[in-house]
């Protein structure tokens, strides 16, 4: 009786995963290769015929985000690591944080009014003399999409890197300092390695987030070239076409396989 | 900065004050950054009329608020079923976790490990193809377009948080404690009830909030679930921005931020460092 009372808590909350993840999961796989009551690779190749633009479009896009995400996480981290304006270190703990707890939907409403053509992005840069009047123009295509996924991923991963920084061995980075390295070097050459494995765990959660999210294309690049996700749902809402709109999510997951597969071969490389 | 004009050929704080000008200039460049954003939605949420080429606004007021919370505007109508949506997630969400969560945290469990992962994975994949077969398969047996749909989709997706703080808030739970109480005659149901599960409060208070927040600002799965019958404030939100209605979109972007901003500021107060230390494990 003890020994079932574990299985038997847990199974309820089992069961809801299985019946809405798992079973929608393996229906998107099986409908991807159903043609007309048959399997083929029919959608596959309808697929590649609509949308191998937006495929790619996707791929550069995520993967473009991803290293600015990456790149932006480190700078913060190492500020807030090796800084030593402590008032500066306070002021930037405080700031980076904001974007992370706003919604996907609201990062596209409000960038979509920030970086439009008389956007605050642009009155700004005018009023500073930065660019002139005239040559102002709307942030809303693909710079706008890395902009909000940039924006809206990089405290999470500077979250996870600054974590992982924090527990580094002082030892070292003292010793390095003492010898007279830059911290720019002691940053590149010294702490980046050490949380290579931390920050390639944010980057991919952050690669397969933004590959599902359907809110900011829509928002802020409704125009072709656009996402896979805003692809599949122009496929259903405007011809109920599951066959296509399947195989253009299973393309989307095994993107996002890639990028799961290629962090697990880095990590292992570590781990030997 | 006296220093610096008191003796300029002193080139240590020439220096300092250089650097004092780059991590100001920075720091700031990074706040408008961040809340350049924020502030033109709440621009826009004030504002009567605004078209290019103008930089402000040309006429200011709240009249688009009055709109919203008008008592036959649909935004309250949206208002009501995003909250009530999402309270209903909670207390599912809660009911499936609060047993899981105790078991993986003190019960013997075979492929532990792996029930753990499972509930990660509505997290770990894209979700747009499963949000679109759930769609469909609700379409089957009319659960498409209803309430109950769109709170079983965003129980599924808030689990993860739901089971992984609540078994890491009974792991936090001195074990002594409910010996004690065991030892002192109270069955095992009543020791759960009157000591683990106050002990694990505060924790599945913090995982209530997040699933709260996850259901009431989710969109991709009410968008193929729910609409056009069921409209959240995510939904309303795009579908007034689609329209171009800036204002209506901000202000319900700002009412969606509200509680997001408010639970950043409390978290820590939920979610202590040895409760934290023990989520995923």
């Amino acid at each position: 009786m003890a020994r079932l009372l574990g299985p038997l808590l847990v199974s309820p909350a089992l069961i809801i995963i299985l019946l809405l993840f798992m079973l929608p999961l393996a229906a998107s796989v099986i409908g991807a290769f159903e043609v007309e009551a048959a399997y083929g690779l029919g959608n596959f190749t309808k697929a590649y015929d609509f949308s191998t633009q937006d495929i790619v479009f996707t791929a550069v896009i995520v993967g473009l985000s991803a290293l600015l995400t990456g790149l932006l996480a480190i700078a913060i981290g190492g500020y807030l690591t090796l800084g030593e304006n402590p008032t500066a270190v306070a002021i930037l703990r405080w700031l980076y944080r904001w974007p992370m707890f706003i919604p996907f939907i609201v990062v596209g409403q409000i960038l979509r009014t920030f970086l439009a053509k008389s956007g605050l992005l642009n009155s700004t840069l005018i009023a500073l003399g930065l660019i002139d009047p005239l040559s102002a123009t709307s942030y809303l295509d693909w710079r706008g999409v890395v902009i909000a996924f940039v924006w809206k991923q990089t405290p999470f991963v500077a979250l996870m890197v600054a974590g992982a920084m924090a527990s580094l061995d002082r030892g070292t980075i003292e010793a390095a300092r003492n010898l007279g390295a830059s911290r720019l070097r002691i940053l590149v050459e010294i702490i980046v390695p050490q949380v290579t494995t931390t920050l390639l765990v944010g980057l991919v959660l952050s690669f397969v987030t933004m590959m599902g999210v359907l809110s900011v294309p829509l928002m802020i690049n409704a125009q072709a070239p656009t996402m896979i996700t805003a692809d599949i749902a122009f496929r259903l809402s405007t011809y109920r076409d599951y066959g296509v709109a399947n195989a253009l999510g299973l393309i989307s997951l095994a993107i996002s396989g890639v990028a799961a597969w290629f962090y697990l071969r880095v990590n292992m490389r570590q781990g030997r | 900065m006296s220093a610096v004009f008191a003796a300029p050929r002193d080139v240590v704080s020439l220096r300092n004050f250089l650097w004092w000008i780059l991590r100001a200039a920075i720091l700031g460049a990074l706040a408008f950054v961040i809340f350049g954003p924020l502030f033109n939605m709440l621009i826009w949420t004030v504002a009567e009329r605004w078209y290019f080429p103008h930089t402000l606004p040309i006429d200011y007021g709240f009249s688009y608020w009055g709109r919203v919370f008008s008592p036959r505007g649909n935004a309250l109508q949206s208002l009501v079923a995003s909250i009530s949506i999402a309270l209903f997630t909670v207390a599912g969400s809660l009911a499936l976790a609060i047993p899981a969560g105790y078991a993986l945290a003190r019960l013997k469990l075979p492929l532990r490990s792996l029930v753990l992962l499972a509930f990660l994975l509505p997290q770990a994949f894209p979700n747009l193809p499963v949000y679109v077969n759930i769609a469909r398969l609700f379409y089957e047996i009319g659960l498409n377009g209803t309430v109950l749909g769109v709170v079983l989709v965003h129980v599924t997706h808030g689990l993860v948080y739901a089971v992984w703080i609540a078994s890491a808030a009974f792991s936090a739970v001195d074990r002594d404690l409910e010996l004690a109480a065991r030892n002192l005659g109270a069955s095992g149901l009543k020791a759960f009830a009157d000591v683990t599960l106050p002990l694990a409060a505060p924790g599945l208070m913090a995982s209530a909030i997040f699933v709260f927040l996850e259901s009431l600002d989710e969109f991709t799965g009410s968008y193929f679930v729910g609409a056009p019958d069921v409209t959240t404030l995510p939904l309303l939100l795009y579908s007034a921005g689609a329209g171009g209605n800036y204002q209506i979109a901000s202000i319900t972007a700002l009412l969606l931020l509200v509680p997001s901003i408010a639970f950043m500021l409390v978290v820590e107060k939920f979610l202590r460092a040895d409760v934290l230390a023990k989520v995923g494990q």
